[in-house]
């Protein structure tokens, strides 16, 4: 089987821990090529590590959450997806849902990108639990306020987001 | 053989009235604040595999509208891939002749088939032209590039 994702770096974290010296990592699908490509760049540009996915299947395989799979979390560690919404076989839209559900991976941040601005698509992926919808094509500065945000939620007492539905 | 100052000067009047004749839109310079000195070809990598990509999207297209019984729904998945990517690299008019493509695919239900046939055969025509002309007015640009580099200046980017 051709190898359909590709990673920017070789080696990932034996640690779900995040450090300083360590950059993000995103994990991007998207079925169009070219976005792949300007995605990746994007976020390399902002000290993030990439892996590309072509189709919602192939994030899965990778996430681990394939059916037939077993989620081994130990050396697997993703800080951000990023999906494009329109995708043959299954939509950003219903990848979102498959990460949300599982209880290993749902803490994950997903962002939902679509060249098309439909109020009911936008609702539906923020309903569905998106970190946010943003529309095509992104720019640098998407990518680097996204990139503060990983930073925000992995190290909360470095003056992050307070995590209001965690409160007694 | 033109200095250094000239040949910027050309390569920066060549790019200005690519922009002001709509052929190129701001994704095109937001591609260029991704090259640097680490990834000094990034533009030419990106426009080359928008470049692969279109022609082969254009071939397919051309090819499921010569089918006897033509998918639509394909065709519209075609024009969207090549939406996307037009939209990507800033190729601002192909972007905007994909659009209008679908737009008629939509209406399908309305009209009779042949009428539709041939009017995404006429969308399909002006697509191709969009793209030829882009094509051709950004390998000049790379080549411009390439003259100033040669001459041992700088490409002034932005302009």
């Amino acid at each position: 089987m051709a190898n359909s994702f590709s990673s920017s770096s070789s080696s990932s974290s034996l640690s779900m821990k995040f450090d300083f010296d360590e950059k993000p990592h995103v994990l991007a699908v998207d079925d169009n090529l070219i976005d792949r490509k300007v995605i990746e760049r994007l976020f390399i540009n902002s000290t993030c590590k990439v892996t590309t996915a072509e189709n919602a299947k192939r994030a899965l395989e990778y996430l681990g959450l394939a059916d037939g799979q077993h989620p081994n979390h130990n050396d697997l560690k993703v800080n951000l997806i990023i999906t494009d919404y329109s995708m043959p076989g299954m939509t950003g839209y219903e990848l979102l849902k498959r990460i949300k559900e599982s209880p290993t991976l749902k803490e994950i941040p997903v962002v939902v990108v679509s060249s098309e601005n439909i109020p009911t698509r936008i609702n539906q992926c923020m309903q569905g639990g998106a970190q946010e919808f943003l529309l095509k094509p992104l720019q640098l500065s998407d990518a680097t306020k996204l990139r503060c945000h990983i930073e925000k939620l992995n190290n909360p007492l470095q003056g992050g987001v307070a995590r209001e539905d965690e409160r007694a | 053989m033109d200095s250094v100052v000239q040949l910027q000067r050309q390569l920066v009047d060549y790019t200005v009235q690519l922009f002001n004749e709509g052929l190129l839109d701001d994704q095109f310079n937001q591609l260029q604040q991704l090259q640097d000195e680490s990834n000094p070809d990034f533009v030419v990598e990106v426009v080359t595999l928008f470049f692969e990509d279109s022609e082969r999207l254009l071939d397919e297209l051309a090819k499921a509208l010569e089918q006897q019984s033509v998918d639509y729904t394909k065709i519209d998945a075609h024009v969207h891939q090549l939406k996307g990517s037009s939209s990507s690299i800033g190729a601002q008019r192909v972007q905007k002749v994909c659009i209008d493509f679908r737009n008629f695919c939509e209406e399908r239900n309305i009209e009779g088939q042949v009428y539709l046939q041939l009017t995404c055969q006429k969308c399909l025509h002006q697509v191709k032209r969009e793209y030829s002309l882009v094509k051709t007015k950004l390998e000049t640009l790379f080549k411009l590039e390439q003259k100033v580099l040669a001459a041992g200046g700088s490409i002034p980017w932005p302009m």
